[in-house]
């Protein structure tokens, strides 16, 4: 019961002092807004870009085709090779009898065309997927390497392009972010720092009359939870509306149906989660940071 | 055991004054003792002691049993529980009405506003100022003003009352009264008074126990009465 009512009481001294430090307050909230809107528009494009990123990934693949005088054995003893090679993930053999077949099969004219060659004109072939995109481009150049190779080619150079943007755009969102926390944490502080000034009599009194060091230093705890919170509030309302106007306008796809955008109900509920708890948790630490540093207990 | 017993104690601070040396007594509780001495020699220094806002160098201060010289900062706050102190400025807070004052003590250990308001009446009652609850600190005059902060020492109930030089801002008539407020309280309440002062002339009316301390050196331990100003100070 005491610890609730302290509680309670550090809950009314935060408030009190951010609308009594109004404008230095303002800074802090403005800052922590700014930083959770970009962590929160980050998140959004993370998710995404992860999602389509999976979708895209299944798609790559290497096809390799074979000189026309490969034996069995050689094939053999290709696909062996290529599977031992980093990050393949598997290889498909097709044998030109199988191509032959099978397109046959897929339009009458193709075996009579075929009918006038005394020999299978086509060549057997790989296909290779690879576990990462950003290996499609070495992985090619080792087959093409090897002997009894006709060619190695990977189709969607689009595909690959998207997917090295997304990569340096997550790089770069990742250190902005951390950045901004940075700043937001310091700037807390001074705020915290400038109340601890301005109440330095009363905590004097505090710590005469037997205030507990946990009673002391609540408040501005309290009072960087309350700043970090107000903080995430606009950047919360914005993913939330933001996003689903965001969905609804692009037909849930950016800019081509290779990138689908993920459905906005479930992702916004948590993205908001976790930018209520991240503003409150800088705000605290930048409290601490300052409570550790001025508030000498 | 008695209720303070201080042995041995030095007091070097980190510029290199030592503000005690080997200062060693014993106060029983319900006592009223003065502690006089010339400026700069060690009184303020004595009285921190006692509530552990300094640590001596050397030597135990003992406290109610505990020694407070070994006591962690993160407790530090259960010894001020048990201890009032008043000081020469007031320190009070401007914003808060003399009823806010007291309570505010109060409220700090987490109180309930029901278990506050009586303490809180009873100890502005005590210091006789049960007229001016709703005054803020500028609107009362220098001695209402240490009354408040005696109540604000005394609404917990402590069993030592430590002051340091609460009458230095007062004119000799308010100190007067201000001193029989603090003496009322030794006799009623039986709290034990510790008190750093200047003033040869409330120190020879009252009677009671002096310390003399010179330049950081225990010289003199005078019983009820027997103390009188010729003789040093
Ligand atoms: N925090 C401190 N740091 C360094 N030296 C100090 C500190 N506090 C007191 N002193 C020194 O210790 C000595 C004793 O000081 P103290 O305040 O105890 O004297 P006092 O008897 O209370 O004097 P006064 O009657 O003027 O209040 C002085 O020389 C003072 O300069
Ligand atoms: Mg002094």
């Amino acid at each position: 019961m005491k610890a609730f009512r302290i509680i309670g009481r550090s809950f009314r001294d935060a408030f009190k002092s951010v609308f009594r430090n109004f404008s230095l307050s303002m800074a802090s909230i403005l800052c922590a807004t700014i930083t959770l809107m970009v962590v929160s528009v980050s998140f959004l494009i993370a998710a995404n870009v992860k999602d389509a990123t999976k979708s895209l990934e299944s798609e790559l693949s290497i096809v390799v085709y074979l000189e026309q005088d490969a034996s069995e054995s050689d094939a053999n003893f290709l696909q062996s090779t290529i599977k031992k090679l980093n990050n393949v993930e598997k290889v498909e053999y097709k044998s030109k009898d199988e191509w032959k077949q099978e397109m046959s099969q897929y339009n009458e004219s193709f075996g009579t065309i075929f009918e006038k060659y005394e020999t299978n004109p086509l060549l057997d072939s790989f296909t290779v997927t690879v576990k990462d995109a950003n290996s499609l481009n070495t992985v090619a150049e080792k087959i093409r390497d090897m002997d009894k190779v006709e060619s190695a080619n990977y189709g969607e150079d689009a595909v690959s392009t998207i997917l090295s943007v997304f990569d340096v755009v997550e790089k770069v969102t990742v250190i902005v972010v951390i950045a901004l926390i940075f700043v937001t944490a310091f700037l807390i502080t001074n705020t915290i720092k400038l109340t601890i000034y301005s109440r330095r009599n009363e905590i004097e009194i505090m710590r005469l009359v037997g205030g507990s060091n946990a009673a002391i230093k609540l408040p501005f705890v309290i009072e960087g939870f309350v700043i970090g919170l107000l903080g995430s509030l606009i950047p919360i309302i914005v993913t939330i509306y933001g996003y689903i106007i965001a969905y609804g306008k692009l037909n849930g796809h950016l800019i081509t149906d290779l990138i689908p955008l993920l459905s906005p109900y479930n992702l916004v509920f948590y993205v908001s989660l976790i930018i209520a708890g991240l503003g409150a948790v800088i705000g605290m630490l930048g409290s601490l940071l300052a409570v550790r540093k001025y508030l000498k207990i | 055991m008695k209720f303070i017993e201080l042995k041995n104690v030095n007091k070097t601070y980190s510029t290199g004054v030592t503000a005690l040396a080997d200062l060693s007594v014993e106060i029983e509780k319900g006592e009223f003792v003065f502690v006089i001495g010339h400026t700069a020699s060690g009184k303020s220094t004595f009285i921190k002691m006692l509530y552990r806002e300094e640590k001596p160098t050397k030597g135990s201060v003992i406290v109610g049993g505990v020694n407070v010289a070994k006591l962690r900062n993160g407790k530090i706050y259960k010894l001020r529980r048990k201890i009032g102190v008043v000081f020469q400025d007031f320190k009070l807070l401007p914003k808060l009405t003399v009823y806010e004052n007291v309570a505010f003590a109060l409220e700090c250990l987490g109180l309930k506003a029901s278990e506050i308001r009586p303490k809180v009446l009873k100890a502005i009652e005590i210091v006789g100022l049960k007229e001016k609850v709703r005054s803020f600190p500028h609107q009362l005059s220098g001695g209402e003003q240490q009354r408040v902060c005696i109540a604000r020492a005394i609404v917990n109930e402590p069993k030592l009352l430590i002051c340091d030089e609460p009458t230095g801002n007062l004119d000799p008539e308010t100190s007067k009264e201000i001193m029989s407020v603090i003496e009322n309280i030794n006799k009623d309440l039986k709290t034990t008074v510790i008190m750093a002062t200047h003033d040869k002339e409330i120190v020879n009316r009252m009677k009671k126990r002096v310390l003399l301390i010179e330049h950081g050196i225990l010289t003199g331990d005078y019983m009820k009465g027997r103390y009188k100003s010729h003789e040093s100070v």
